[in-house]
């Protein structure tokens, strides 16, 4: 039975990556000309007018959380917008009429949305290196959070396609939810230079805890402890992972 | 005696906003029939399928699949259930063979016997050479049976085709008709909802009509079609009709000046009538029925 489920899982995965790079100008390509265009403006122009942030020249600062950026982004947009376009097709039904249990169906679209979200971050990576000197300071954060990361923004992008009804339910989380946080969770500034109020409330940021540890595996510097980050993304991924199970079986936007 | 393919007792469905699309539904389907589920639009039919496949969930009642309660192992009677929707439901950007294959993985069926299968129905259902193309470039026919293919992927052994043949011309509905009546030999159970009632009558050899929810027959298709009392003629004349002689209870009308419309009760023969017609120095130059003898019921049935 597993091993059927198994196949299943790869099926769901394989359909998802092969749409990926099908269609890689729309999916791989803006990410990367987005994030080449923060590099070049926040790093170069404005970067070379301010000064080291924790012991490093400012485009090395903001560079893990520009990669950290596209991870989030991209993750949440290939799981919503590929689980909306399922539904829109109707070739969700494909998978509602199979044996595949719910959890087979997470995961396979969840695959699907973090090797777009970490496909986009080594790319990002790549022009990175290409504008400051950044090197890794610590293998196993790096990974730990650029995976953990893509894997909890693929869940929210899930419940997100499980309710959309219309095409511009896709946008509006990404529009006025995602992008505001990630803007204010210390991508282009250390939580440590702010005044004490906001450097607290700037604590309720989830995506905060994402990108300071991330920048740990790069620069080996940090505002909030990375253990602390890991188990918040760990306790944020099992939460979001078993109300995508309930979704799925109440049927929520997939069933009547 | 062997177990039901399909066994629906007391199906009821009623969707949020207090719609009742299905009012009591209860059903047999014996291995190997090919069973014809009729009825006009919005009488519960694609509900019933939905119900069965799991697209739709029920208010209560019970749905067996060759004995498994859907409510008790559903996973284990979807693996017997191959499914043909009545609208397109696949990506139309994934190639053919892609779009057959990844079905089959959804079954748990390794790639390399998948893609053997895959190449079995598109063979069979003239769709091979298009295998590499995206679905999107596939005429409305070819999209139906590549729709045919992919039901039947995981080798089901109840087949379920909801209007697989609408909008599909003339000569591809009958070699359709040709596929499904050599799967249906082959053993393979098919329930069969159609609009094109000779289709029905054609391919099914029991029928269950729904109307407003509810089962109104469900039935042998030649007892079925005993309940016929009467039938309707068109009849083209060598000459001009001009009035004609009232025949017992038989009902005539003239359509135009050489066609005439006849409405034969079965306690007559067209023999008679051709006699009775000869009489008044009419000749029938040719003659077909109205409508097919399954519609003329199903009418009488549903109005």
């Amino acid at each position: 039975m597993i091993g059927e489920q198994l196949i299943s899982l790869a099926s769901i995965a394989r359909r998802e990556t092969t749409r990926i790079f099908r269609i890689w100008v729309q999916t791989l390509v803006p990410p990367v000309v987005t994030a080449t265009l923060y590099f070049l403006i926040f790093g170069t122009f404005i970067g070379s007018q301010l000064g080291d942030v924790h012991g490093y020249d400012y485009m090395s600062f903001i560079a893990p959380g520009l990669i950290m950026m596209s991870i989030i982004t991209n993750s949440y947009t290939n799981a919503v917008s590929s689980f909306f376009s399922s539904k829109f097709q109707r070739n969700i039904e494909e998978l509602l009429v199979s044996p595949t249990p719910d959890w087979v169906i997470v995961l396979g679209y969840v695959s699907g949305a973090m090797v777009r979200g970490l496909s986009v971050g080594v790319l990002v990576t790549a022009v990175g290196l290409g504008f400051s000197r950044i090197v890794p300071h610590n293998l196993f954060f790096i990974l730990a959070f650029a995976v953990l990361t893509s894997f909890v923004f693929a869940l929210a992008g899930l419940i997100n396609g499980i309710f959309a009804k219309k095409f511009d339910d896709i946008s509006i989380i990404p529009t006025f939810v995602i992008t505001p946080l990630t803007y204010l969770g210390g991508v282009f500034y250390s939580i440590s230079l702010l005044p004490d109020f906001w450097r607290v409330l700037s604590r309720a940021n989830p995506i905060i805890y994402m990108i300071d540890g991330f920048r740990y595996g790069f620069l080996g510097v940090a505002d909030i402890g990375v253990w602390t980050g890991l188990s918040m993304l760990l306790l944020i991924g099992t939460l979001l992972f078993a109300a995508n199970l309930y979704l799925l079986s109440r049927g929520t936007g997939v069933r009547s | 005696m062997s177990v039901p393919a399909l066994e629906i007792s007391d199906l009821r469905k009623t969707y949020r906003g207090g719609v009742e699309a299905i009012s009591g539904i209860s059903l047999q389907v014996r291995e190997g029939e090919f069973f014809g589920l009729l009825g006009p639009n919005g009488a519960g039919k694609t509900t019933t399928i939905g119900v069965i496949t799991s697209l739709v969930f029920k208010t209560s009642g019970t749905v067996r699949i060759f004995g498994i309660d859907i409510d008790r192992d559903f996973s284990a009677a979807k693996r017997l259930i191959g499914l043909v929707p009545q609208e397109m439901n696949f990506s139309i950007f994934e190639k053919v063979q892609d779009i057959v294959c990844q079905q089959a993985g959804y079954y748990g069926i390794p790639r390399r016997r998948a893609a053997d299968r895959a190449e079995h129905y598109l063979c069979q259902l003239g769709l091979w050479e298009k295998r590499n193309v995206q679905a999107r470039e596939l005429s409305g026919g070819m999209k139906r049976r590549l729709m045919i293919a992919r039901g039947l992927v995981h080798d089901p052994k109840l087949l379920i085709l909801d209007e697989p043949t609408a909008g599909v011309d003339v000569e591809l509905r009958r070699g359709m008709w040709e596929f499904l009546e050599d799967l249906n030999r082959e053993g393979r159970t098919i329930i069969l909802t159609t609009h094109y009632l000779e289709e029905a009558e054609q391919l099914c050899n029991r029928i269950g009509i729904i109307a407003g929810g509810r089962l109104i027959s469900h039935t042998d298709k030649r007892e079925l079609l005993k309940k016929l009392d009467r039938q309707t003629f068109i009849l083209d004349l060598n000459g001009p009709v001009g009035e004609v002689e009232p025949f017992d209870a038989n009902r005539f009308t003239i359509v135009d000046e050489s066609t005439l419309e006849v409405t034969l009760s079965r306690d007559h023969s067209l023999n008679d009538l051709f006699a009775h017609l000869d009489r008044q120095g009419l000749i029938v130059a040719s003659m077909r029925p109205k409508a097919n003898r399954l519609e003329e019921i199903f009418v009488g049935m549903t109005q």
